[in-house]
């Protein structure tokens, strides 16, 4: 009933050339063709596909050369040179990173002038780095002080940067930018402009003047940043960091007359492990809950009843348009795309504002759980919604800026106070020395109680696309999902690949469950329908799928669109634990999608709760006149102009 | 800016960008023929050349930055460039900077209140056998003298007349 | 080693259009042959054998091919191309041409430097007369499938847009950042395509060869430089300017005709080039001894080697494009070093650390600007420690 197509798109990177993969020489012998290159490293023999770089020829000899510039998920630079090696037969040192293998060649890494040539190049960099350690963000898990460790640098040779040259550019929500401390590695620009294809970074003068800016220099809050964070998780030091509110949520866990209460999304429970030393994809959940109560957190809820809750709105919203463009044939803007990830809502403000209509207008989990817990909870609660202080840990630092947006205020207060990072959670457990990983389980609190697989897999890209149509499936059919794909894992929707595409046949149709009875009278009209969905996680792939409906493409087409910021989806937020690469990304994937698993209800519209808030505070049902106050919002026209 | 210069600019930007063509090849011709023409490459003259070419406005900022005779700082009718290189530096470089700083008042890397006037050095002009040699936006002088600097400052002078006045304000 | 000055009538030994009409008459192979055989070499200062590129252009599996002439001519104390672009506009062009038919490209593309867009306006009207005379455009000279046309571009005012990758990058509307080699542009250039870049003076020098063939352009030089070299003269000298004179000329020789006898030091090649003192005058010009894109700077007694090393420093940071970090910062450093040895206040170890940076410089950058920034501070100090070191503290 489904079948996944695969779609060629005409190449319409923007990369610049010079950073696109290029071809390579042809070897000089011809015998090399098709064959494995020999290549001896440090006397060590591998054999390599031709156009194989020497670093990775080297990672497969087991040979460590240092990098910097260089990140598994960018396109190469090569100018860092940190990575140099001696190549038999050349004059200069070649930058590993950056050379392909074409022919049979020898490889030293370490000769003295490698040596002295890295030594040379750390020297220099410390010597521009404004390296105050001790108060730095990054201290512990910094590449440039790791490197600064394993060559044993003792002192600055070429001095020391004793005061900061730059401001730091605190205006963002989400981000800082301290050029302090930038090393100019030009990860950040490669991330922002080709990666993301959002183009707030680059690199700016020349000599030794450069210097990475945004456009003219202005603040992060007053350019197009889309506050993703990518930046972040590939910078190698704290040249860019999040906005951090831990303090502030430690002064409010302290005042006595403050109700504290976090909630916790599923992302940053599957990749917290990773900041304290264990493998990435070892799920925490439950001891993450023992120590968000050991810090002094009152309540710890998850975000992921919200999530179930966003897919019945979000779903009944979906159907609503539908209906509008099926039975009434009244004008609609579908495409319906999903709104939980605010970095591609903020991208479409900025670039695509036209399409502004298209957006879900419910809020995200974050948003709808924040005016859920200053109303309903403070109202069951008997709390003056007052003095609840809400903080939402998220894998996210575009969550900061979505909590700070002036429409978030429904509950007649900040809805959500604070996003917290993964990795700011981590260093506030840190700091209350509590051991993470063996501490006991403890359950989410009621009233909220524990969700749904389906909120669970909102985690990985796809995931907010297969809980929707697990519940709109049988929701509409009245069969079980399961019924149509093993044990309901819905996996054309799943995986990296960067726009996935589903089509889903309605062969039958069921009595309007009483949930959505309010809003259609019968389901006839999808009897036989074909439901397109498809899935685009990065910016870059938001891109061409919006510049394709833009031109009446296949995606225009389509019913509904699941976007994600970042590359993974939340995965692989700006606010997960630091290194990030497609291993790690896949980690986190498998601990989301195994939680998932170990539901006993998988399904939103199942979540006994759901029902129970339905019946209780949102009396009118989804859509309905207290849910369109509270878990919908609406949006900015930003444009892309600066004036 | 006033919105009939910014249509104006617009006009303009939108002519150039069709005679060199959408294509990022073109930045640099575009980029050339805007400074030319408005004598600075402001914010908005990026926006619209990012905008046109589908590229984002901060490369056409990096890429600007980038050549020194680009920089969007640069708002002066007449950028004087004094050749600082090795071979005008030994023909007296020195004494003509002196002479045009005490001239226009400024200082070189400033710009003149009026925007008339900004100095600032250039590396080797490709005049080493006849230095101390300058450029005056594209035209070249050459064994520049004290007295000569006098004569070329009262020559870009006497091309502002009521029509022709400086329009960044 | 006689001396063959060409002073007033530089290239009068060649008609107009002679070697274009000679190579139209041959095979794209035959005329790659004969620029092997003559042995010419990049005139830009690197010196890769341009038969050697024209070939590997000319065997690159691609319809569309780019030539291009670098004018692009930054380095301090150069200006032969100067000289070329305005008064021997045809003979670029005809080389360019010849480059065009030889690599099979169908475009050239003058990148030239924005300090010149004074000569923009003639080298356009030069352009407009080939195409009345049917030396651009379609079927040349009558020559069946061979169609080639010129565009001048203009760079921006940096110095490092000369390196080849950099012009390039730029001209693709990029910053200008030199990539990283391989692939060359031989294989990927312009646009992805196979891409020759030449000197001018390269160009202008396979149009002579064609016309006069390789054995008249060996005659001149020695073995491994082949033909003459264009040396832009100017500095401490009576006769400062552009001299065409054979490969293997003595520096000695050199400043005897350019008047500047009582020289104590000659900058060979910019501020990219070597320092020679006065005890090396001796040394030929040559790829095999000095090599030099043509910039010869002279020193009298009286000139402060210390200034002059600062001068040049101070070019190389503001020309670096600053993208790696050996050049970027090595520069800064070389910089700061000088001016405190100025000072009188730069303890010998420290000198010595920056020698070695220098030579991490020429190792480890990434284009050939950053691997030859350090060579004038190196050759400035090695060879005049009396006059740089211990000066007074100030």
């Amino acid at each position: 009933m489904t079948d996944k197509k695969h779609i060629e798109y005409p190449d319409k990177s923007r990369t610049p050339l010079s950073q696109q993969p290029q071809e390579i020489e042809k070897p000089k012998d011809e015998k090399e063709i098709g064959a494995l290159i020999r290549v001896v490293i440090d006397g060590v023999e591998v054999k390599v596909k031709m156009g194989t770089t020497i670093l990775e020829a080297a990672r497969k000899a087991n040979i460590k050369i240092p990098t910097l510039c260089y990140h598994e998920d960018l396109c190469i630079a090569g100018l860092c040179r940190i990575c140099v090696v001696e190549v038999e037969g050349m004059r200069t040192l070649q930058a590993s990173c950056s050379f392909p293998i074409t022919q049979p060649i020898t490889i030293k890494t370490y000769t003295p002038n490698v040596r002295q040539a890295r030594r040379h190049i750390l020297d220099l960099l410390l010597t521009n780095h404004y390296g105050e350690c001790y108060t730095c963000k990054r201290n512990g898990n910094c590449e440039l002080q790791s490197l600064a460790d394993e060559y044993g640098v003792d002192f600055f040779r070429f001095g020391k940067m004793e005061r900061p040259r730059y401001e730091v550019d605190s205006s963002s929500y989400a981000i800082v930018r301290d050029m302090n401390k930038c090393i100019l590695c030009r990860r950040c620009v490669r991330t922002c402009i080709d990666l993301q294809e959002v183009g707030v970074l680059e690199a700016i003068n020349k000599g030794s003047k450069t210097e990475i800016a945004t456009f003219f220099d202005k603040p992060l809050l007053d350019v197009v940043c889309i506050n993703c964070g990518q930046c972040i998780n590939r910078c190698p030091t704290a040249a860019l960091t999040a906005q951090d509110p831990s303090d502030i949520i430690w002064e409010a866990i302290n005042d006595p007359k403050k109700h504290v209460v976090m909630q916790t999304a599923p992302a940053p429970r599957a990749a917290i492990c990773e900041c304290f030393n264990m493998p990435p994809g070892t799920p925490l959940t439950f001891q993450l809950n023992t120590a968000i109560k050991m810090i002094g957190f009152d309540k710890v809820f998850d975000t992921n009843f919200t999530a179930d809750l966003t897919i019945i709105e979000e779903g009944s919203e979906l159907l609503s348009r539908l209906k509008k463009a099926l039975v009434d044939k009244e004008p609609t803007a579908l495409p319906q795309f999903t709104s939980c990830s605010p970095g591609w809502v903020k991208f479409l403000e900025h670039f695509y504002p036209e399409m502004i209509p298209n957006l879900s207008s419910a809020k995200s989990p974050q948003q709808m759980f924040g005016a859920l817990i200053k109303t309903y909870y403070a109202e069951k609660a008997g709390i003056d919604p007052a003095d609840i202080v809400t903080v939402a840990l998220m894998p996210c630092t575009a969550k900061k800026f979505e909590c700070n947006r002036p429409e978030m205020c429904d509950s007649g207060y900040k809805d959500v106070d604070y996003g917290l990072t993964t990795r700011e959670m981590a260093s506030m457990i840190q700091e209350a020395g509590i051991d993470l990983p063996n501490l006991p389980k403890t359950d989410f609190d009621n009233p909220f109680g524990t969700a749904t697989g389906s909120g669970v897999i909102f985690g990985a890209t796809g995931g907010v696309m297969e809980s929707a149509l697990r519940t709109v499936i049988e929701l509409v059919t009245g069969e079980k999902v399961e019924k149509f794909y093993d044990h309901a894992n819905i996996t054309p929707v799943r995986g990296f690949e960067g726009i996935r595409v589903a089509e889903i046949k309605i062969p039958k149709v069921a009595e309007v469950p009483l949930i959505l009875k309010h809003l259609f009278s019968d389901f006839k009209w999808l009897e036989g329908a074909t439901l397109k969905v498809a899935v685009a996680h990065g910016t870059a792939n938001a891109r061409k799928i919006l510049e394709d409906i833009k031109k009446g493409g296949i995606f225009s087409t389509m019913h509904f669109i699941e976007f994600m910021a970042c590359p993974g989806g939340c995965l692989g937020g700006g606010g997960m634990p630091i290194p990030t690469n497609i291993e790690i990304r896949e980690a986190r994937a498998r601990a989301i999608y195994q939680e998932d698993e170990s539901y006993s209800v998988r399904k939103s519209y199942e979540n006994p709760i759901i029902t129970q808030v339905y019946s209780e505070f949102l009396k009118d049902g989804p859509l309905g006149h207290k849910s369109h106050k509270l878990l919908h919002t609406h949006y900015t026209k930003r444009g892309k102009f600066i004036f | 800016m006033f919105s009939y210069e910014k249509e104006k600019l617009s006009e303009d930007i939108v002519s150039i960008v069709n005679k060199y063509g959408k294509n990022r090849t073109s930045l640099l011709p575009i980029l050339q023929s805007v400074q030319e023409k408005h004598h600075f490459i402001s914010e908005t003259a990026i926006q619209e050349i990012a905008d046109l070419l589908g590229i984002h406005p901060v490369e056409v900022y990096g890429v600007a930055t980038f050549y020194s005779f680009l920089n969007p700082d640069q708002k002066a009718v007449f950028k004087i460039r004094l050749c600082q290189t090795i071979s005008c530096e030994m023909q007296g470089k020195e004494k003509i900077k002196n002479v045009l700083e005490n001239e226009l008042g400024i200082k070189f890397g400033e710009t003149t209140k009026d925007n008339r006037f900004s100095l600032e050095f250039v590396n080797c002009l490709g005049m080493c056998d006849q230095g101390p040699a300058l450029l005056v936006n594209q035209k070249v002088y050459t064994k520049v003298t004290p007295e000569k600097v006098k004569e070329i400052i009262d020559e870009c002078k006497s091309q502002f007349s009521s029509h022709f006045l400086s329009k960044e304000e | 080693m006689p001396i063959v000055e060409y002073k007033n009538g530089m290239f009068s030994d060649i008609k107009p259009e002679e070697g274009l009409k000679k190579a139209l008459s041959l095979s794209r192979g035959e005329v790659i042959s004969i620029i092997t055989d003559s042995g010419l070499k990049g005139r830009g200062g690197a010196g890769f054998p341009c038969g050697t590129k024209w070939n590997l252009a000319a065997s690159a599996s691609d319809e569309e091919k780019y030539i291009i002439c670098n004018a692009d001519e930054g380095e301090p104390g150069t200006f032969k191309d100067r000289v070329l672009l305005k008064e021997y506009p045809n003979l670029l062009f005809e080389g360019l041409t010849i480059g065009g038919y030889a690599i099979g490209a169908k475009k050239g593309i003058l990148y030239l430097r924005g300090e010149y867009t004074y000569l923009l306006k003639g080298l356009l009207q030069v352009l407009e007369e080939r195409r009345k005379n049917n030396l651009l455009g379609e079927k040349i000279l009558g020559k069946d499938g061979f169609n080639f046309e010129i565009e001048i571009r203009m760079g921006s005012g940096a110095y490092i847009c000369g390196e080849e990758t950099a012009l390039i990058e730029s001209l693709e509307g990029q910053r200008g950042e030199p990539r990283n080699r391989p692939p060359f542009p031989v294989n990927t250039g312009f646009m992805g395509h196979p891409t020759s870049v030449n000197n001018c003076e390269t160009l202008v020098l396979s149009a002579r060869i064609l016309a006069k063939g390789a054995d008249y352009f060996k005659s001149f030089g020695t073995p491994k430089s082949t033909g003459t070299k264009l040396l832009s003269v100017s500095g401490d000298c009576k006769k400062p300017g552009v001299y065409e004179l054979p490969f293997g000329v003595t520096i000695k020789e050199l400043l005897k005709i350019v008047d500047g006898e009582d020289a104590k030091a000659v900058q060979i090649g910019g501020a990219s080039g070597f320092c020679i003192p006065k005890k090396d005058f001796s040394r030929k010009i040559a790829y095999e001894d000095v090599s030099t894109g043509g910039s010869v700077i002279v020193f009298g007694e009286k000139r402060d080697m210390l200034d002059v090393a600062i001068n040049f420093a101070e070019f190389f940071v503001e020309e670096s494009c600053g993208q790696c970090t050996p050049c970027r910062f090595g520069t800064v450093e070389i910089l700061k070093g000088l001016k405190n040895l100025k000072k009188g206040d730069l303890s010998l170890s420290m000198l010595k650390e920056l020698l070695s940076l220098g030579k991490t410089m020429q190792l480890a950058s990434k284009c050939g600007l950053g691997q030859s920034a350090p060579n004038a501070f190196i050759s400035i100090v090695e060879n005049f420690p009396d006059e740089v070191l211990g000066r007074e503290e100030v």
